[in-house]
């Protein structure tokens, strides 16, 4: 599989912010998949008021990969991404137990700094949600309440990004204009570049491409390989010709006697060739899903 | 809920929005306190229903509790139909770019804001003298029609919009004509909406004052005809308030008797406005 | 609307005799306002015969008897007591509407809302008598007489902060819950996301309020005849009796005669004016909120 390349002019930019401590410079393409746990998932159950979503997850998730949690809709997948970023707070009635770990932090503590933790962690949803301002603004708004870089650095910081998601070229001479005007796809890598901005070590993706035409999403798809090596990126989706495509690792889910589970978890490469669980081999062939 | 940082500016916030509220509610709460402390002692069922003594200081409210539902009702009565049907015409007869419409439900929008003494002047001007009906409960009660018709209007294009496509397409396909349609289709699922409108204008109608001043009057007197000027609830806690010396415990009753009425009346409102959308929730 | 307008002639009796019924109703509806301006304008005519426009603004005063008719004075009265009440009204009013919706835990938000509600629906003669009875005395406990430009003032704030309140509330919850998960992701706290996300992105609604607000304060009547004290003077001190537009009329049109009735039209007329404004542009800003969320 190939890894990205970073183009000249984003060396360029590279070569103005090497000053700035904070700002993590591009790393030529590493081999992703160090066996390096960041995050881990132990016994890791969500419920809805008085139902359980997910039971009993018990997930690695490796650094720098690209993991694709898959199965049929309504398995729990986007339940179990939310919770990574304790997104399911939000939710009235949800419960989670179990432990996750992202590196030494305890996600599911009640006194981790869920601020700290949603800076770490960058979170892309199905339909892309650009803020009513311009499209400057969008960016600079997390760059704002983040509060660690001086402000003159933001506009290096934001051309960086937009190049990043291949965004610049098409909004370099509109970066006042109101974001909404944005298509689809551009507001969807518009919510990426967001997301990105901050320089998150994890990324999560709920189905980032199925609310967008085939084009977009070939871009989309393209990017977020792109982030390989440099992000731990975790994407949702059903589409299982776009994991095989992008996926380092597998996770499928499936829901078992009503009750949502992690069936099978291992590299692309063995889970798609030779799968162990027969529901995975039902679900690969087409046959179940 | 949304998470709270330890940051200075999120404390003082969420001091100053607890604050804030802390004082509305208890600023709120001391005024329903004070009218309940003041008004109850007077408050029987011979107050109720007898007549006004002494200027009012003695006695009950009687008349002007007949009066008030005179004037309400025939304000109800003139409101009702023509409201009725122009929202049935906004609703089902005019697109969003038809320009009647738009310039109906325009004007609709600003005399919903129009200040009710601008009305009562109208009512004046036009009833009390264009049309000769002097100081009368029919006068008030034409004036106040013309305040709650936006209201009724608004709420019962609503309700008829909210009502989906599908029943107007099984009408047309068994081929009834569009009168069946709306008379026997539409307006029965409407039904609940256009009640709650229709209380809700009620409720503005009941709580009126300035638009009645002058327009049906102050006579406290049992009226005998429609024609007769006759005293509003409102009008009557105004009176004892500023022009009768001692007047202020019934002015206190008299007000309590009015806001319970009002309760009630905005809670059937809300209550059927709920009712209103859990059935047009029900897959149909 | 099932039939497409070129479809629109009724095939059946009924129907033809159904429209013209609904269209006749729809056009007194409409034509209701057009009513109003044409007696209001009729009934200040002799006034603005006799008197003249700039009399209103350079007389010497506000003695009908005498042919004296200087409105300024309850024009500032006016002026001044609501934009008073909005100053107060406006934060309380949004900070209730995000009370409701971000601060208070559920078993405290709905009935908070709907005690707002309740007093939404309180008659501006409740108001006025507990202004007479508990507020005026109060007033002139700290600095008499009592009835003043501050009374008018914080009754009109009590008025108008439920109007206030129930808008912008209904316009917060109206913001896609989208917006939330996005802005929570990106690691906002509450304040933060409401400062610059959420309060931003409701603006319209807020506004919307807003004007509403001004245009009840404007026209309002009973309350403010109860407690200012409806002395004919321009306010030069929060403490001073002030005599608004609206109580001018209220107070004089039962008897005023000839060229004195046509100059209270002639007031109503320009309240009528000022509010309409403001009614106007809520309702641009009402529909520009309903248009951002069908996109």
């Amino acid at each position: 599989m190939d890894h990205a390349q970073p183009t000249p002019h984003l060396r360029e930019a590279e070569k103005q912010l090497s000053g700035i401590q904070s700002w993590r410079p591009y790393q030529s393409a590493q081999p992703c998949c160090e066996p390096i746990a960041h995050i881990r998932a132990e016994d890791l159950s969500i419920g809805y008021h008085d139902h359980l979503a997910l039971q009993h997850v018990n997930l690695q998730i490796n650094k720098g990969c690209i993991t694709a949690l898959v199965g049929p809709s309504g398995c729990g997948k986007t339940s179990f991404l939310m919770s990574l970023n304790r997104l399911t707070d939000l939710i009235p009635g949800c419960r989670v137990s179990g432990r996750l770990q992202m590196n030494e932090l305890d996600v599911l503590a009640p006194t981790t700094d869920l601020l700290h933790l949603r800076r770490q962690v960058g979170m892309i949803f199905q339909k892309p949600t650009v803020f009513p301002f311009s499209i400057k603004k969008n960016l600079e708004l997390p760059l704002r309440e983040h509060g660690k870089h001086p402000r003159e650095t933001w506009a290096a910081m934001i051309e960086t990004t937009f190049q990043q998601v291949g965004l610049w070229d098409e909004v370099k001479d509109r970066l006042s204009q109101p974001a909404q005007a944005l298509s689809g796809g551009q507001q969807q890598r518009l919510c990426l570049a967001r997301a990105l901005i901050l320089s998150p070590q994890v990324l999560l993706l709920d189905e980032p491409c199925s609310a967008l035409d085939p084009i977009s999403s070939g871009i989309i798809e393209d990017l977020i390989v792109s982030l390989r090596g440099r992000y731990t990126v975790i994407i949702v989706t059903h589409n299982l010709a776009q994991a095989r495509r992008m996926a380092d690792h597998v996770a499928l889910f499936w829901s078992v006697d009503g009750i949502n589970q992690l069936i099978e978890t291992g590299s692309a490469q063995s889970l798609f060739e030779s799968p162990q669980h027969e529901l995975t081999a039902a679900y690969i062939s087409g046959a179940r899903g | 809920m949304l998470t709270q940082s330890k940051g200075i500016q999120e404390q003082c916030s969420t001091w100053i929005v607890w604050g804030s509220a802390i004082l509305i509610a208890l600023s709120f709460l001391s005024l329903l306190g004070d009218l309940l402390w003041h008004g109850w002692a007077q408050l029987s069922w011979s107050f109720v229903f007898s007549p006004p003594q002494n200027a009012g200081r003695e006695g009950g409210i009687g008349p002007i509790l007949l009066s008030t539902g005179l004037i309400v009702g025939i304000c109800m009565a003139i409101a009702l139909p023509i409201g009725l049907g122009t929202a049935i015409f906004l609703a089902e007869y005019t697109q969003g770019h038809h320009r009647f419409g738009r310039l109906i439900r325009g004007s609709l929008d600003v005399l919903a804001g129009v200040p009710s003494i601008v009305f009562g002047l109208f009512g004046n001007a036009l009833f009390c003298q264009a049309l000769g009906l002097g100081f009368s409960i029919l006068s008030g009660g034409l004036t106040l029609a013309c305040m709650v018709l936006p209201i009724i209007i608004r709420t019962t294009e609503e309700s008829f919009r909210a009502i989906t496509f599908d029943q107007r397409f099984s009408a047309a396909a068994l081929g009834f004509s569009r009168s069946t349609t709306v008379g026997c289709i539409l307006l029965p699922a409407a039904m609940p909406g256009l009640l709650a409108g229709s209380l809700l204008g009620l409720g503005r109608a009941m709580a009126e004052t300035a638009a009645l001043i002058f327009t049906s009057g102050y006579v406290d007197r049992m009226p005998e005809s429609l024609l007769d000027s006759g005293r509003a609830l409102s009008i009557h806690i105004y009176d004892l308030a500023m022009n009768v010396a001692g007047g202020n415990p019934n002015a206190y009753a008299t007000a309590l008797v009015l806001v319970g009425l009002l309760l009630i009346i905005n809670f059937s409102a809300s209550w059927m406005a709920e009712k209103w959308t859990t059935l047009n929730q029900l897959p149909t | 609307m099932i039939s497409s307008s070129s479809n629109i002639l009724p095939h059946f009796h009924s129907d033809h005799s159904l429209l013209w019924g609904l269209r006749f109703l729809a056009l007194i509806a409409g034509s209701l306002l057009l009513l109003i301006v044409m007696f209001l304008l009729q009934e200040s005519w002799p006034a603005f015969q006799h008197v003249g426009l700039r009399s209103f603004f350079t007389d010497e005063g506000w003695h009908p008897s005498e042919d004296l008719y200087l409105l300024t004075p309850m024009l500032w009265g006016t002026l001044w007591a609501s934009l008073g009440s909005i100053m107060l009204a406006a934060p309380l009013g949004i900070g209730s509407a995000v009370f409701i919706q971000y601060y208070a835990p559920s078993f405290l938000a709905k009935p908070y809302r709907r005690l707002i509600e309740l007093l939404a629906g309180i008659p501006s003669v409740v108001f006025g008598l507990w202004g007479l009875v508990v507020l005026v005395p109060l007033i002139a406990r700290w600095q008499p007489p009592g009835p003043s430009l501050l009374a008018g003032i914080l009754i009109l704030f009590l008025m108008i902060l439920p109007t206030i309140t129930l808008v912008v509330q209904a316009s917060l919850a109206q913001i896609p819950v989208s917006v939330i998960h996005h802005a929570t992701a990106l690691g906002l706290s509450r304040w933060s996301m409401i400062r610059s996300v959420i309060l931003p992105t409701a603006k319209a609604g807020i506004f919307t309020g807003l004007f509403l607000g001004v245009a009840r304060a404007l026209g309002e009547t009973m309350a403010i005849l109860m407690v200012c004290g409806n002395v004919v003077q321009s306010p030069s001190h929060l403490f001073d009796p002030i005599r608004t537009l609206t109580a001018n009329i209220a107070l004089e049109v039962a008897y005023a005669l000839g060229t004195h009735r046509s100059t209270l039209f002639v007031s109503g007329l320009l309240l009528m004016a000022m509010i309409v404004v403001f009614v106007v542009m809520a309702e641009g800003f009402r529909h520009r909120e309903a248009n951002a969320h069908t996109k």
